[in-house]
């Protein structure tokens, strides 16, 4: 692609002391994400799977400066993220911006839906008041939450889960983000209204040019919304590419089983899940030590190699990589 | 096959200062024996506030205000505080959404199953009840020397087959399953709930699967029933919700959830909320949200339109055209 990536992960190492807090504890580090790297695009999302511990959320919070990472680079416009000060900080929070998973804590339950709205424009915009009340009923009815009078006059415990949703896409559109990192935005509601948030999120990214980083452990609605998926395991990409590639053809043993996984009223058997039998159905915890693929206690084709080192990414088609020894065999 | 469980007319009121808001409205139902059978419908449908009354376990402002549930042909209504201790769990047993909040943190998993045999006179000898829960933990996939464990140092995953373990514990006939794998992940949850339909098979209970994920019920359920604001509005197996549902809340909760396979298309959901239970509009609940409604739906309130024994109620269902995906 030509088009110059508005955000970029580049090689990303995060170590996380787990104990080793006093004098007296063993010193241990866990490495929450090894070498991640990728570039987003002006309108364009791009969905990051994987079960729970698997880093996902650290990359949002190492994106919203919560975490330093301890290698590597987060770049914004070219430049890196953790070295913003002033203005430029200013400028990065208000184009970088977070939806987080539990619509039901993210809004104050003190202040009504024009409160949160008012706050960005504000600080971000300096409207007056006129122009203030204007814009805040534009963003509403831009999500989705109308009569926009009305609504922006109720509370956060007046809105349902889905409502609540929209009203903080609303206040992220007040602000004016370009990057949207979502974790795990529609989890925590209903199926019958995730597809709404989703649709919305669609609609925000093809009409504004808005790009998502779209974080979740349903690999069916990120095939739904994303154009580009990673398959995160342990910290590490194992599987990346085109969303249509990467799950119709999985290459991968864990994008594999993580299809099998995934519900499908089609199906007539029970699906058989291709996993190694262990007892620990777990995320190995994954330190700077370790060595070999992460997958291999549980990947049903492992051998002595796997233990060993850690393949190079294989493009084994176009726009699809893989970390796998098996892949140049498949 | 007999009728395992029967549901008639059950109503459940929440009491408020504004007055009586009925969350469960006239529902009837049946379980037979080794079926399964999943309850469907958003948050706030009433769904948990059936299973809860199912077991009495209902606490105030919940109330029965009408109805009878009888297992085996008894009526749990009518059950003395006593009766009903020993007959929860032996014969209807739960698993809770949350399992990290099921199990006592501070004390072994051990202690906690040797608790149960007490309580309900299967054993008083702890050894004898090691070798049950030894049994018990190992068809869930546990080794055995876990048992000697605290909760906290289980995984998620492991924590809800720990419950279920305790639930079958006492070979209840019913197993109500409230969303149980929501908070976990796709692989673990199915595992766990393919591991529930193996022992529902080996052990030969039934079972209320509670969700509001319908891809995941259509998948383990031999019959479904749509709930929608308090009432069923549709039941049926789950070939024919799949393929043929009647009821358009029915047939939008079966297309909002993205395929695997095929094209990606665009979908819609459900629009709008779910419906304010303290404020009930004239004629069908499900009107403001139905993309079929006509004048009638907002004056009558549909009737039930009987097809063999699967019910929907609508004015204006979807029909045989409806049948495949587009």
């Amino acid at each position: 692609m030509d088009k110059k990536p508005i955000f970029s992960v580049k090689n990303v190492v995060m170590d996380f002391e787990i104990s080793g807090k006093n004098l007296f504890s063993k010193k241990r580090t866990l490495r929450a994400l090894n070498d991640v790297s990728f570039d987003l695009y002006p309108g364009e999302s791009l969905a990051v799977v994987g079960e729970s511990g698997c880093g996902k959320s650290t990359l949002c919070r190492i994106a919203m400066r919560f975490y330093k990472p301890t290698k590597g680079q987060m770049l914004y416009h070219d430049e890196c993220c953790h070295s913003f000060r002033g203005y430029a900080l200013k400028n990065y929070k208000q184009k970088v911006q977070m939806i987080f998973q539990d619509p039901f804590s993210s809004l104050n339950p003190l202040h009504s839906i024009y409160y949160h709205l008012k706050r960005p424009l504000q600080l971000y915009h300096k409207h007056k008041s006129a122009e203030l009340k204007k814009k805040m009923d534009e963003s509403l009815e831009m999500v989705g939450l109308v009569p926009a009078e009305e609504q922006g006059r109720k509370y956060p415990h007046q809105l349902s889960g889905g409502q609540k949703q929209r009203a903080f896409l609303a206040r992220i559109m007040a602000i004016g983000a370009d990057v949207i990192f979502a974790d795990e935005p529609t989890s925590m509601l209903d199926v019958s209204i995730r597809l709404g948030v989703l649709n919305l999120m669609n609609k925000l990214k093809k009409e504004m040019g808005k790009s998502f980083l779209y974080i979740t452990h349903d690999i069916a609605t990120a095939r739904y919304f994303a154009d580009r998926i990673i398959v995160l395991y342990s910290g590490h990409m194992v599987e990346w590419g085109d969303v249509d590639e990467v799950i119709k053809h999985p290459v991968h043993p864990y994008t594999k089983l993580l299809i099998s996984a995934a519900p499908d009223p089609e199906r007539e058997t029970l699906a058989k899940l291709e996993v190694a039998d262990d007892v620990e159905k777990e995320v190995t915890m994954w330190t700077p030590e370790s060595r070999g693929c992460p997958f291999q206690n549980r990947c049903p084709v492992a051998e002595s190699r796997c233990r060993e080192t850690f393949p190079e990414a294989v493009e084994v088609k176009k726009n699809q990589f893989v970390r796998c020894i098996h892949a140049e065999s498949i | 096959m007999s009728k395992l469980l029967e549901v008639n007319n059950l109503s459940v009121d929440y009491i408020t200062l504004k007055g009586a808001v009925r969350a469960v409205d006239n529902v009837s139902f049946s379980i037979e024996e080794e079926q399964s059978m999943g309850l469907a419908g958003e948050s706030g449908c009433g769904k948990s506030t059936i299973a809860y009354s199912l077991m009495r376990l209902h606490r105030p402002p919940a109330l029965i205000a009408d109805g009878s549930i009888k297992l085996g042909g008894r009526e749990i209504l009518k059950m003395e505080t006593d009766e009903l201790r020993k007959f929860r769990w032996e014969h209807i047993s739960m698993v809770f959404q949350s399992a990290m909040n099921c199990l006592n943190p501070v004390v072994k998993l051990e202690k906690q199953f040797f608790e149960i045999y007490k309580n309900h006179g299967i054993t008083n000898n702890r050894s004898e009840a090691r070798t049950l829960a030894e049994e018990l933990i190992q068809i869930v996939g546990i080794p055995k020397e876990r048992l000697n464990d605290y909760p906290h140092q289980f995984s998620g995953g492991m924590r809800q087959r720990v419950v279920i373990a305790m639930a079958l514990a006492l070979k209840p006939k019913l197993l109500i399953m409230d969303e149980p794998t929501t908070a976990l992940d796709t692989v673990v949850q199915r595992e766990i709930l393919q591991r529930v339909y193996e022992l529902k098979k080996d052990l030969k209970f039934s079972i209320l699967f509670i969700t509001h994920d319908l891809s995941l019920m259509m998948e383990f359920c031999d019959n479904v029933s749509i709930m929608y604001a308090g009432k069923l509005v549709e039941q049926a197996p789950s070939r024919t919700i799949l393929k043929n549902p009647q009821h358009p809340y029915s047939y939008g909760l079966k297309n909002s959830f993205p395929s695997l396979h095929g094209e990606i298309e665009y979908m819609e959901g459900i629009p709008g909320s779910p419906l304010n239970m303290s404020n009930i509009p004239e004629g069908c609940r499900f009107q403001d949200r139905c993309f079929r409604a006509q004048d009638i739906c907002f004056k009558v309130v549909p009737p039930r339109n009987h097809r063999g024994n699967d019910f929907y109620d609508c004015h204006n269902p979807m029909g045989t055209l409806t049948g495949s995906k587009n």
